[in-house]
Parts: structure tokens; sequence; C-alpha cells
């Protein structure tokens, strides 16, 4: 038997060759950030970081800033995103109704709201509706990550609703359920297997997308890296960890999810 | 037949677009009486047995079933649909719900049975269709022909007046289609009133009081199975009666 040719993707995908390639890749980004720092005279204190995050010291154990922070993101991102699914799963139902009216409303809501950049609807709930009826940045953050985010999960609800097969609503209508029971006992549970993952990435996106609110002072992650870094100037290494914290929240809920998902299909 | 009128239909027209799905049908199914409907694919079959629990809709024509008038948006169209069963080529299990779960759901949210009342029915009707065992199981791990069978029980814990049949057998592998008609037979042996769409004439042979054949949306023959099998009146039928009796 011949051996079979060489191919350069066969030669670049031998293991040795991809690992040491990876890090190679790895290298010249660490020691390019590295020799720009040099450069340009950066003062690294890695050391100080630490406190940001906690302090153990003979007051006992203390939260730091960052984590401080990370708290509030976390709070900022949840109720956000129960208030999200909840307008969305309403702009969802109000699509699939087959009312004129409603596919009307529900369209114009999602054009208007993918229209807008993320930052002008957070100015026009802060600015504008914020002192027309009356609430507080924390408010006009929530709302907006919420509506915006409404508008991107009402489409992930209509997907998951309409990959329930008709025959599902047949045999719930033959046995005399009604729209609303047929929904709740046997659309929706089915569903859910079709909603979890993209439902996951639109979770991710608004924990990233919350940042944005530090533009109007809300203290959350964000917020506290930036207040951080105007009293010390470690701006490397504070931006560095911020990510480093964004980046472990949404691979811990992404895992979380996978798992729950693997769940989910044994039980069908 | 003589027993009461369950279902009524006169002069049934539906259009699916241009397309005249049923063309003038005129039928009339009693109490306790076993009607089997029969065609070639696009005959209109299934549509006329989906006309009588309203998932379609007749567009002109008159359709009264247990004394009622069904038409698009008629109110009693939920209360009347309790009263007629209906399993489906697909079988149309709920698949996140386990077998006993898919019986009692419809007693229990639309019958407000409490769930002994309803577990108690459900298990007398999986009984009924021979697999009391599988009761906890999920409807993927059952075979289709038993997967059949907890779709016709979970019709019957709705007591329903009327089952409807449509193609039952027709999704099934072939060494199980025997079980699911064995089960039909059963029940036709209750003196359930039954309209079934079916291409098993030895089924028909077996419980039917009336054969109808149609073709192109039309009511061709409606004869009993004696006259239907032996002496068919028109030369379309004979066709359709060779072509499928001679395999």
């Amino acid at each position: 038997m011949k051996p079979r040719p060489m191919t350069v993707n066969r030669f670049l995908n031998q293991r040795p060759i991809a690992i040491g390639l990876y890090l190679a890749i790895i290298g010249v980004i660490c020691w390019s950030s590295y020799t720009g720092a040099q450069q340009m005279g950066y003062n690294w204190q890695w050391y100080q970081v630490p406190k940001y995050l906690f302090t153990f010291t003979d007051d006992g154990f203390q939260w730091g800033e960052i984590a401080v922070g990370l708290v509030a993101t976390i709070w900022l991102s949840a109720i956000s995103f129960i208030l999200a699914t909840l307008l969305g799963l309403l702009v969802a139902l109000l699509r699939l109704s087959g009312l004129v009216m409603g596919t009307v409303v529900s369209v114009g809501f999602l054009e208007l709201i993918r229209n807008i950049p993320l930052l002008v609807l957070l100015y026009l709930f802060y600015y504008v509706l914020g002192p027309v009826f009356g609430f507080d940045r924390w408010t006009a953050s929530v709302l907006t990550l919420a509506v915006f985010h409404a508008a991107l999960i009402s489409e992930i609800f209509r997907a998951g609703i309409n990959a329930v097969p008709k025959g599902q609503w047949e045999a719930a209508n033959s046995i005399g359920m009604t729209r609303a029971q047929a929904y709740r006992w046997i659309v929706l549970p089915q569903s859910v297997r079709f909603m979890l993952p993209p439902l996951t990435g639109e979770m991710v996106a608004l924990i990233k997308s919350s940042a944005i609110v530090s533009v109007i002072a809300v203290a959350e992650l964000t917020t506290v890296g930036r207040n951080i870094i105007s009293d010390t100037f470690m701006s490397f290494e504070i931006w560095f960890t911020v990510a480093a914290v964004y980046l472990v929240i949404t691979l811990i809920l992404s895992f979380g999810v996978s798992r729950l998902e693997k769940r989910y299909a044994v039980n069908q | 037949m003589t027993g009461e009128i369950i279902i009524e239909a006169e002069k049934l027209d539906k259009f699916f677009g241009k397309f005249k799905a049923l063309d003038n049908v005129s039928l009339t199914v009693r109490q306790g009486e076993r009607m089997v409907v029969c065609g070639p694919s696009g005959s209109g079959k299934s549509t006329l047995i989906r006309c009588f629990n309203g998932l379609e809709f007749h567009d002109s024509g008159l359709l009264t079933v247990e004394g009622v008038e069904l038409y698009e948006g008629s109110p009693d169209i939920r209360a009347l649909r309790q009263n007629v069963g209906m399993v489906f080529q697909q079988f149309n299990l709920f698949p996140h719900l386990t077998v006993l779960e898919n019986l009692t759901i419809g007693p229990m949210k639309v019958r407000k049975l409490s769930r002994d009342e309803a577990e108690a029915t459900a298990l007398k009707y999986l009984d009924r269709v021979h697999i009391p065992e599988q009761a906890t199981k999920y409807p993927a791990q059952l075979s289709g022909g038993q997967q059949q069978r907890v779709a016709i029980a979970r019709s019957l814990c709705m007591e329903p007046r009327v089952m409807l049949f449509d193609e039952p057998t027709s999704a099934l592998d072939p060494e199980m289609i025997g079980e699911v008609l064995d089960v039909m037979v059963e029940l036709a042996g209750t003196g359930m009133t039954m309209v079934v769409v079916t291409h098993e004439m030895g089924f028909a042979r077996k419980v039917a009081d009336t054969m109808v054949f149609m073709e192109q949306g039309r009511i061709v023959e409606t004869a009993p199975p004696d006259v239907f099998f032996t002496n068919p009146a028109s030369a379309r039928l004979r066709l359709f009666l060779d072509q499928i009796l001679e395999h």
C-alpha cells in the first residue's frame, strides 16, 4: 500500500506541529504586548490587583471592589434577562397570534429596537424617558437592556414555538384544549429544548452588553474597573482582569446550560 | 343502520386555494356505525374526517356533529372535540410526557378530573390496548405500534362518543399493523361509533357497516361491505379494488 501523500493540511494537523504553532502564535501576542508596554515604559503592578478582588487581613475576609462590581453586573443582568424573557415571550405570542394588530405591533417593536444602537437606546431611556417618567439610572439601565434583548429573545421564542410540529397542536386541539392550554402544557415545554442554546447565547450577550451602562455611571464591573484605573493608572492590569472576570462568568454560564441541555435530551 | 344520527354532512365543499378537496360531499354516520372511507391519495378522505372535529373547516354546505353545527369560529367547538376522538397517522403523542401523562393530561386539564380519577381511567384504557406495563415510559421508547395504541388510548380517555381514525396504520412497519388493527377491531366490538380512513381492506371487511369510496373530493360509492367488495357499481371502484387487493 502506498503511503498517502503529505498535503499541507495533513502536515499542519500533526499534533506536535499544531501545538507548536498554537504556542508560537500566543507567544508572539504576549511578547509583542510585553515589549510594547516596555517601550512605552509601562510599570507593571500585578501584585496590586488581588486586593481589588478580595482581601484577607486582620479584619477578616473582605470582597474587593471588582467583586462588588461583579455582583452588581450579575444582578443587573439577571433582572434585565428575566424582564427581557417575559417581554420577549409576549412579543412572540403577539406575533404568532394571527391577529393583524399583533403582527404589526410586534414587527414594529422588533424593527425599531433592532435598528437603534444600544448606546443610543440607553441615552433615550436615561436622558429622555428617565426625566419624563422619573426613574433613576439603575432603572434606565435595566429597562434598556431588557427592551433591547427582548427583541432578539422574541425571535428565539418564535423560532422555538414554530419548531414544534403542527401535529402537536392538532393533537392538543383534538382533546379539547384551548389555545392557552396547548401552549402551556404541550407546545412551550417542547420548545424549551430548541430555545435553550440560543437563549444562553443571548444571556451571554446581555452580560457583555451590560458593560455599556458604565457610560451613565451605574456602579457595575466595568465602571468599577474604570474608577480603579483613574485612581491607580494600572490600566493594563485592571482591563485584563475585568475581561477575565467577564470571560469566566460567561464560560461558567455556557457550561452550566450545556449540562442542562443534556438532561433535557435524555428525558425525551 | 337506524341509530341516532351522530354526524351529518350535507353538500360539503372545501378548497385549498384553487384545489377542490371536497366536492359536494354528503353522508350520515349513526350511533354505533362503523364507516370505512377509502380511495386513492389526494381524494379528500383525510380532509373529510378532519372536518368532523374542526381541524379543517368546510367552505360551504352544512355539517352537524352530535346535533351541533360545525363551522369556522363556532363557539361549541371545544366541547364538541371532547366527544370526538381523533387518531392520527403520525400518532402525535406528546414526546415530553410519559405514556401515563399523555393519557391523563386531557382529562385533567380539559375535563378537570382529579389526578387519581384520570390515572384510573388511563390505566383502564392502557389495559384495553394491551400495554399497561409501558405507563412510565416516554413515547420515543416505544415501537410504532405501541405508540399508536397509546394514541388510541389517549383519545378514549376523553370518553368520546365517536372515534375518527386518519390512516392509523400507514406510518407503521408491516409487522406492527396487526396489533393496532386488533385493538381497533376490539373497540368496534364495544359498540363505539367509528369513522376510519384506511387501505386495510381486511379490517374493513371485518368491522365495517358502511364502505365509502372517494375520488377527487367526491363520494363515488357508498355501500355495505358485501356489495362493495363483490359487486361494485362503478368502474372506478372496481379498478381501485383490483389494484389494492391484487397484492
